[in-house]
Parts: C-alpha cells; structure tokens; sequence
C-alpha cells in the first residue's frame, strides 16, 4: 500500500511538472501583455508587470480589430455552408449508397490530406479568372471546398449510427429523400451540426497557408496580420502577445465552453472516428 | 443478387435526388482537388520561373535542379528529422499521459484541459509565443541557467552527427528541436485524446482477467493495454505524418528558414521561391514533390480503412 501511495505521489508530481511546462506559454502571454512598453525586455519576460497596464490590448484590438472582423466575416459562412454541404454528402454516403459510393467517399476523404501547396497556384490563377482573388469570398469559397472531405467524413460517420430500420420505416410511410432528410436526420444530428460547426470555426479561423497567398491588405484575416506584427521593424512585444491573445480568444472560448464537442471532433478526424 | 435486381427495377426519383445532393461537392472535388492537382504537376514541368507564365516544356528540369539545391537538400533532411522527433515526442508523451490520468485520477479533467488546449490554437499564435519561450538569450534558458546549460535553440547552427552529403551537410540540425518542441506543445493534446479514447474503450474484464492470470499492473500495460492501442498508434502516426510533411505556418512564424536553412522545410521554400520569387514552376514542383511524400502515408492508409468498411 505504501508503494502505492508513493508511485501516486510521483504521478502526480510528474503530471503537475508537465502541466507548469504547459502553462508557461499563457503565463509568459498574459504577464507580457499586461506590461507598458518600456517595462517590455527580454530579461524581464518572466517577471510580472509592475504595475497593470491595458494599453497594449487597445492598441492590438486598434491594428488588428478590423482583421478580427476579417475573420468573422469569414468563418461564419464558410462554417454554415460546409456543415450543410458535409451533411448533404454524409446522408447520401450513408443511407443513400450506391454502387462504387466506397470508392468514390475514399476519392474525396483524400482532399483532406493533400499538402495545399499541391494546388494553390492553380487556385490562385483560377480566383483571379472569376475575380475573387484577394477577397474574402474568395477565401470562403476555398475553405468550403477544402472542407467537404472533413465534414462529409463527419457527417457519414455520424449518420452511420442512425439506424436503418429508422429510414425504412419512413420510406414506408411514404416519406421521400428530402422529407426523410428533413424530419429525420438533421434534427437528429444536431450534436452532428455542432460538433462540425466547432471544428470547422476553430480551423478556419487558424488557417494561415490560404489566407496569406489569398489575400492581402484590406481582406486579411487575424492571422496574417498577427503574423505581419513581428514582420514590422520595432517589434512592440507587449502589444504582439496581446494580439495573439485576441486572435486565439474566439477559438480558445469555443473550447472553454464547448470542448466535448471539440474533442468529439478531433477524434472524428482520425477517418475511423 | 437479388437486391441487384430490386435497384435495377426502380431508379426511383429519390435516387436521382440524392445523385443531386452530391453532385456539387463531387464537381467541386473533382475540379479543385484533383484537376488542380493535375494543373500543379503540369506547372511543374513548364519554364514558368518568371512573373508572366511561360508554359513551355521543361521537362524535369525543375525537379533535377531541385534535387541538386542546397536549400531543398536542407529542406529534405530537416523534415526528416523534424517528423521522426515529432511523432516520437507527441506519441510518447500522449501515451504516457493518457495512461497517468485514464484512472480517474483526481483533477483528471483539468489536466486533460491543459494538455488538450494549445490544439485550438493556431500554429500562427504557437510560433509567436514559443519564439519568445526559446530565445536563447532568456525564454526558458533563463531556468535553465541554475542547471548550467544554455541551449541555443532555433538559433543553432550545429548539425548533429553530420558528414558531407550531396551539397549538404547530412546529420540532426539542432535548431529543428525547438521547432518540434513547439509543434509537440501544440499537437500532444491530439494523441492524448486518441488514447484516452482507445484507453476507455478497453473493457474492465479484460484487465481483470489478465490480472487474477497473475499478471503485475505492469504487465497489464505491457502485455495488454499497450498492444491493443496499436491501430490507435497507426492513427496517430499517419496524421502526425502528414501535418509535419506539409509544416509551414509554424515554422514561417517561429523561425523563419534560419541561418544556412536549418530551420527551413518545403513549404517555407515553396512559399518563397512561389509567391516571393515568381518562381512558379519551381515551386509547383516542390508541391509535387511534398504531395507525393504525404500519399506515400496516407494512400494506404486510406486503402485500408476502405477495406476495413466492407
């Protein structure tokens, strides 16, 4: 027992280390981003501001607050449409299977792996035919396609779990595809819709590649222009942890309320699910 | 057979209804993944290094000057090693965390929080921070100093091991560890989570059994747990793969390509030599070239899960 007792001592200390390893980051962010400039150093980044000072939060929320909106403006139609879409796809690929629907599923989950560098030159050409380069249309139009893989995978893996026995009863009672799809599936799957949702927000608003070859100045989503800070010739350090803190605020609430849905989502991810 | 001759009899209008459904995203697939793909490959082998396109045949001129690059040499060598250390790191330390706190533990929940949140960060905000963190000048180095020992991080122009290959020198670039410490903060929590899960799925009667067999708790791990967690650990391998063989928003924020490119990796040159340097066919070649490393995982993977299905 006693043996016991200590290897629980040592987990504990062990977790707790890891943990204060873990941590550091969002300590040395908030400490920095509480500080006036001329407190901000190097030498000085563990040390806790003298006194608090807000500054640096209003001046990041004043370069990158239309970016943030930027951001929004992005997210929140790119989200809508790529759950609708994946669930669409999900109820076909699941209830709806027809000859080679396997094959052709295991053709599309492959877009979601390819390295996006594989095709964004010729995206770019092509936003620049239809004139949507630079644009933030542009860039909801590019995370809606990339995103079919995901969510469809998400959608059918969720859909699976209806039971068939459920749409067959339907069908007899003289339901039809739509109807079915309507009354049956999307108010069952409305864990479904959130938890795509979910992931859907938390990757398009951190995606990085397609937002900076996508767009420049005006259109840029907060990543770009949180990355842009450090690109500027004084590096005002105070004011670049309070913007990273703004530009992770949204994602980071989204997990503080929602995580069992974040996680859900993870781990649908892995194609299995 | 007979469920043949049922789907033959009535190509219902619900049918065609669904054929609907998917025809956009299948159109849409089709045209922006894999036509794109082709138009990539296409571009890879034209004379478009310059600002207008020239499509031009070039044969694979641009692949054997790529091959014969210091920089994409570097490149090659730094994801290698970058993706051994990672998925190493991230699978070791999720295991081991997830086997810490999978008992209800108390303040279970509230480890498994802080280990799983940096995933819903954006690797944008990771480099940003961990710059900072590894900074030889202070960062953790300013701990570090009471054991004697001052890393030079990102900084680090050391290649560990090394020895004269092709234009390179081929060893461990030292500054590719605080890259992989930062994306191993960032992408723990993933492998945590997948363990956790494989962990619960595991049921109660099988450790017991193994247990009154005579077996020490460890060896309930060693002989029971662990090896069920394999296809777990497949997952985990293949996409921890892919994300480190396409890396590029982490390392563009953190570092940069670094001092003789000990920090670079194809998509920080692609990036580059593409959007900075109009060297589009170049560029589209790396693209290909990094394409082609990600199916090598990945093609098969999904292969399998598809047989799995049936």
């Amino acid at each position: 027992m006693a043996a016991n007792k200590i290897s629980t001592f040592l987990k504990y200390i062990l977790l707790i280390t890891l943990a204060i390893i873990f941590l550091s980051p969002v300590y040395v962010i908030f400490v920095t981003s509480l500080k006036p400039l001329d407190e901000v150093s190097l030498s000085t980044m563990w040390a806790l501001p003298t006194s608090i000072d807000f500054s640096s939060y209003s001046q990041a929320f004043e370069e990158l607050g239309p970016n943030v909106m930027n951001s929004f403006y992005l997210v929140i139609p790119a989200t809508f449409l790529s759950a609708l879409l994946g669930a669409m796809n999900g109820y076909v690929l699941s209830k709806w299977k027809f000859r080679g629907s396997e094959i052709l599923f295991t053709v599309m989950l492959f877009g979601m792996f390819i390295p996006y560098q594989s095709i964004l030159i010729p995206l770019i050409q092509f936003l620049r035919s239809i004139d949507l380069y630079n644009s933030i249309a542009g860039l909801i139009l590019t995370h809606v396609v990339y995103g079919l893989p995901i969510t469809t995978l998400m959608f059918r893996n969720f859909y699976a779990n209806i039971p068939d026995t459920m749409i067959e009863a339907a069908k007899i009672d003289g339901a039809s595809f739509l109807g079915i799809f309507r009354r049956i599936m999307i108010p069952l799957s409305i864990t479904g819709f959130v938890v795509v949702a979910i992931w859907q927000f938390t990757n398009i608003w951190n995606e990085f590649l397609f937002a900076v070859t996508i767009t420049n100045s005006d259109s840029q989503p907060v990543m770009v222009a949180l990355q842009n800070l450090s690109g500027s010739q004084i590096v005002q350090w105070n004011v670049q942890m309070a913007g990273a803190l703004l530009a992770a605020l949204p994602t980071l609430l989204v997990y503080i309320i929602l995580g069992k849905y974040f996680v859900r989502g993870l781990l649908a991810g892995s194609v299995k699910g | 057979m007979a469920e043949n001759i049922k789907r033959k009899k009535r190509i219902s209008s619900d049918q065609w209804v669904a054929l609907a459904f998917l025809a956009p995203s299948i159109l849409l697939i089709a045209v922006f993944v894999y036509g794109f793909i082709g138009w990539t490959g296409y571009v890879s082998f034209s004379n478009w290094n310059t600002l207008t396109p020239d499509f031009s045949f070039a044969g694979l001129s641009n692949y054997l000057y790529l091959f014969s690059d210091f920089r994409f040499q570097a490149d090659l060598r730094n994801t290698l090693f970058f993706t051994l250390f990672f998925i190493g790191a991230v699978i070791i330390l999720g295991l081991g965390i997830a086997i810490l706190i999978e008992k209800n533990l108390k303040g279970e929940s509230l480890f498994r929080n802080i280990f799983l949140f940096p995933m819903a960060l954006s690797f944008v905000v990771t480099g940003v921070v961990w710059q900072w963190l590894l900074n030889p000048s202070t960062g953790f180095n300013h701990f570090l100093k009471w054991f004697g020992i001052q890393p030079l991080w990102y900084t680090d122009t050391n290649i560990l091991a090394g020895f004269q290959w092709g234009a390179i020198e081929f060893g461990v670039p030292v500054a590719i560890i605080a890259v992989v410490i930062a994306a191993v903060w960032q992408m723990t929590g993933f492998s945590l989570a997948m363990y956790l899960a494989g962990l619960r799925g595991i049921p109660d009667e099988l450790r017991e059994a193994a247990r009154v067999d005579g077996a020490s708790e460890r060896q309930v791990y060693r002989k029971v747990v662990i090896p069920m967690m394999m296809p777990i650990t497949v997952s985990v391998v293949i996409i921890m793969a892919h994300i480190s063989l396409k890396i590029f928003d982490l390392v563009y924020a953190m570092t940069g390509s670094g001092a003789n490119f000990v920090t670079d990796v194809p998509g920080v040159y692609m990036f580059e030599t593409t959007f900075r340097g109009n060297y589009y066919a170049q560029g589209a070649a790396i693209a290909i070239i990094m394409l082609l490393l990600v199916a090598i995982f990945i093609v098969p993977y999904l292969w399998y899960n598809r047989k799995g299905d049936n």
